[in-house]
Formats: structure tokens, C-alpha cells, sequence
């Protein structure tokens, strides 16, 4: 069996690259498919896939308030939170130190850098 | 026990306002950074020493001849109800007060940490889903983003380096090879420590001039104590190219990967917020770690770094001294 961070990762894939929810049972297949798809050993791995891990691999991220179920249909679907984009900027916000309430907690490469200060060094590098 | 109290009081007046703004405007701290971290720790601690020092001191005044005399009566009354005639009102104040500061430094510091664990731990589930592990070594990964960006993520074994695709397409394998470096110096220095502590002081006194210089100061030099150990291996001029290209880049995202395209995109949010307040670094971080770079002036000579160390051991001693030993001022 893959390790439950791995599938996490797949699922998330999944999600952020489907357009619409999907059940439990459609991300099995379509994990099932995928492993299939790339080698040998994956694909008999993605066949012993159970719909009960997908669906703790799924409780798991929507404990992490990643992935959303929507209630209202049997089975339940579910669907990513925010995008892949969006998740990204969120951690280059903290990186960068511009998010709110977030100092401090990172030793970045190069911290803020003031417009003045970057022409500077663009004049350094002979970019101008 | 009173003029214990009234030294106590003006050392730490003097820590918390006309020493750190001397040193932060000192230019020797470039020349000795490692010397420079170890007085502002010095600073921190014996200015928070000697705040609560002073008013404990103050309020035990009455009932005891020293500090530890003077805690024993206090236990006394608190533990065995022992009359307390003997403290007056101020006595009591500034007993409450000290216990009230001494608790909310301990609490701010903590507290500190569990925010930090906390968004160390959320960063840490987003990476495991949006970054792959780079070529370059283990606990790098990379990230998909444009903007060059280097940073790490500490966390004990679970430390991670994070690069960005922008990053790695910006620069050459010498000049990543020099962030890679700087960044594991963070790391095995455990830079993440000091700022979690002056991160923790600031928070509790923000109000005081030193606790902002010290933050400012302290991130400072943190990235000059990695550049140095970059500097071991890497060409100074590798340093400053990189430096200049994530510099540039970060605060123009779009500018160097696209020439004058109409930004917009993810990007953009991250340049205009980098040009105004820019959370706790000092706007001058990145000029005078390039301008240390470009004009190095010597390293402090022995000698004077031997008088920081021992100004820092005073700094910690006086307070320590003065409280502790019996009847040192009368």
C-alpha cells in the first residue's frame, strides 16, 4: 500500500485538477486508473485500493480543512477548498513574511526588499 | 535593599531605550555579527531581569535585608498567613506587578511557540501536498511558483529548504548552490531559536523601543551570520549576484521572467505587499548585507571583541549580582 501522506497527494491532485466533486468511489477509480497507468507495481497496488481508505485518506484532508463534503447528496461528495493555485500563494505570502500576523516564523533568502532598494540592485546587475 | 532597587530601575530604563538605539545605529555589529547576537541577547535578558528585579526588590523592602531573605518572609505571609502590616500599599503594587510581568513573559513566550508550531505545522501539510523533493539533496524541495523564492521551514529532523521554480530558473548552480548554503545555516544554527525568542519579547513590550530594535536588529544579523558561512565555500561575488537576483525579483516578480508584461496573476499580490510594511524585517536588511558584501570592512579586531563579550557578561552579572548578594548597596 502507498503511505497515507502519498495518497493524500494523489487525492488532492485529483480534486484540484477535477472540475466538479466526486464521491469516494469515482476517486478510487480514478486512483485505481492512474496508478494503472504509470508501472506495474502501482497498478496492483491501486487495485487493492479500498473505498474505506480513500475515505480516511478524505476525512483526514477535510480535518486539515483542505477538501469540503457536500452533505446534501448520498454518497457524499467532496470536493478541494481552495485551489492549488491559491494554496500556493498563500505559502509564498507566509515566505515572503507579507501575511498578516505571520512574522518571524521563517528564515527567508531575501526578507522585504523596498522598490528603491530592488532598482538598486537591478543597477547592480547591470539590468536596469 | 533601596538603592538595590533604584540601580535596578535605572539599568533597566537605560536597556530599554538609549543602549539598543546606540546599537542599532552602531556600524561595528557588520564586523562581528556572532558578537553583536550574543550583546542584544545580553540586553533582552538582563533588561527584563532588572524590570522585574527592581520592583521585587522594591516591594520586599520592608521584611527582608536581601532578595532571598526578603522571599522567604513573602512566602511566610503567603503560605502560613503570616500578618502583612509591614508592606504598604506601593510594596504590594509593585509585588503584584512583578509577579503579573515575570507571568506574562513566561505566558507570551509560550504562547509564541505554539503559534509558531502551529502555522510551522499547517506550512508543513501544504508543502507535503504541493512540493516535490528537488535533485539537490534531502530536505529541499521545490515549489511551483514564479517568483524567486528561497526559504526554510525549521523543524528539527522534519527541517525542509524550500525553493521555488522561479528560483532555480533565475539562477546559476553556483549561485543556488551559495542560498542552499545560507539557508542551511539558518538551519544548523538554529537561527529559528532566536527568533522565536525576540519575536516572544517583542510581543510582550511592544511598546518598547528595544524589544523593535532588537527584532530588527537580530534578523539582521542572522542573514549576515549565514552569508558568512556561505561566503566559506561560495565566491562573494556568487553571493551578491544571487542575492541581487532574488532581491529584484521578489519585489518585481514579473519584471525579469516576462519583460513588461501586464502582471496581474498570483504573482503580483506578493509585490505590493512586499513594498509596504513587510512584517519584521528592517527595509535596510538586504542594502547592508550587500553593502557588507561589496565593501567588507576587517572583522572586528580581538580586542574589542573581547570588550563586547565582556560587556555582555557584566550586562548579565550586574543584575544578577545586585539582586542576589546580601547587602551589596546597603
Amino acid at each position: 500500500m502507498a503511505s497515507l501522506g502519498e495518497l493524500e497527494r494523489a487525492v488532492m491532485d485529483l480534486l484540484w485538477a477535477g472540475q466538479e466533486a466526486a464521491t469516494a468511489n469515482k476517486l478510487r477509480d480514478l486512483l485505481a486508473q492512474d496508478s494503472a497507468a504509470t508501472d506495474g507495481i502501482a497498478g496492483h497496488q491501486g487495485k487493492d485500493l479500498a473505498v474505506t481508505t480513500v475515505l480516511t485518506v478524505l476525512s483526514r484532508l477535510e480535518k486539515k480543512g483542505l477538501v469540503e463534503r457536500e452533505r446534501g447528496t448520498r454518497p457524499h461528495r467532496y470536493q478541494a477548498v481552495s485551489s492549488r493555485a491559491d494554496h500556493t500563494a498563500d505559502l509564498m505570502h507566509e515566505a515572503l513574511g507579507s501575511a498578516p500576523d505571520r512574522e518571524a516564523v521563517l528564515a527567508r533568502f531575501i526578507g522585504s526588499v523596498s522598490e528603491s532598494e530592488a532598482a538598486t540592485l537591478r543597477k547592480l546587475l547591470g539590468q536596469d | 535593599m533601596f538603592w538595590t532597587s533604584y540601580s535596578l530601575a535605572v539599568l533597566a530604563l537605560v536597556l530599554a531605550w538609549p543602549v539598543p538605539v546606540l546599537l542599532s545605529r552602531a556600524e561595528w555589529p557588520s564586523r562581528a555579527p556572532f558578537m553583536a547576537m550574543v550583546l542584544w541577547q545580553a540586553i533582552a535578558l538582563a533588561g527584563g531581569l532588572s524590570m522585574i528585579g527592581a520592583m521585587l526588590v522594591y516591594g520586599l523592602e520592608p521584611i527582608g535585608d536581601n532578595l532571598l531573605a526578603g522571599l522567604r518572609a513573602l512566602a511566610g505571609m503567603v503560605l502560613h498567613n503570616e500578618p502583612t502590616t509591614a508592606l504598604g500599599f506601593w510594596h504590594l503594587f509593585a509585588l503584584s506587578a512583578a509577579a503579573l510581568l515575570s507571568a506574562h513573559l513566561v505566558f507570551t513566550l509560550l504562547l509564541t511557540y505554539v503559534k509558531i508550531e502551529r502555522q510551522r505545522r499547517r506550512h508543513r501539510e501544504l508543502l507535503a501536498l504541493l512540493a516535490s523533493p528537488s535533485g539537490d539533496g534531502s530536505g529541499t524541495v521545490v515549489i511551483n511558483h514564479d517568483s524567486p523564492v528561497a526559504y526554510c521551514l525549521p523543524g528539527g529532523a522534519r527541517s525542509v529548504t524550500v525553493l521555488s521554480d522561479g528560483l532555480m530558473a533565475a539562477l546559476e548552480p553556483t549561485e543556488l548552490r551559495a542560498v542552499l548554503i545560507h539557508e542551511n545555516a539558518h538551519l544548523s544554527q538554529r537561527h529559528d531559536l532566536l527568533l522565536w525568542a525576540f519575536a516572544a519579547w517583542r510581543q510582550a513590550l511592544p511598546w518598547f523601543p528595544t524589544t523593535r530594535l532588537a527584532q530588527v536588529a537580530v534578523n539582521s544579523l542572522i542573514e549576515m551570520l549565514a552569508d558568512d558561512v556561505a561566503l566559506r565555500t561560495e565566491s562573494k561575488g556568487t553571493l551578491i549576484k544571487a542575492i541581487a537576483i532574488v532581491a529584484s525579483g521578489s519585489a518585481r516578480p514579473v519584471d525579469h521572467l516576462a519583460p513588461h508584461g501586464t502582471s496581474g496573476q498570483d504573482t503580483s499580490p506578493d509585490a505590493s505587499s512586499l513594498s509596504g510594511t513587510g512584517g519584521a524585517d528592517s527595509p535596510r536588511t538586504t542594502a547592508s548585507r550587500v553593502s557588507r558584501l561589496l565593501s567588507p570592512r576587517p572583522p572586528l579586531p580581538a580586542a574589542q571583541r573581547a570588550l563586547v563579550l565582556a560587556a555582555s557578561a557584566m550586562l548579565l552579572a550586574v543584575p544578577t549580582g545586585l539582586l542576589i548578594v546580601p547587602g551589596l548597596l546597603g
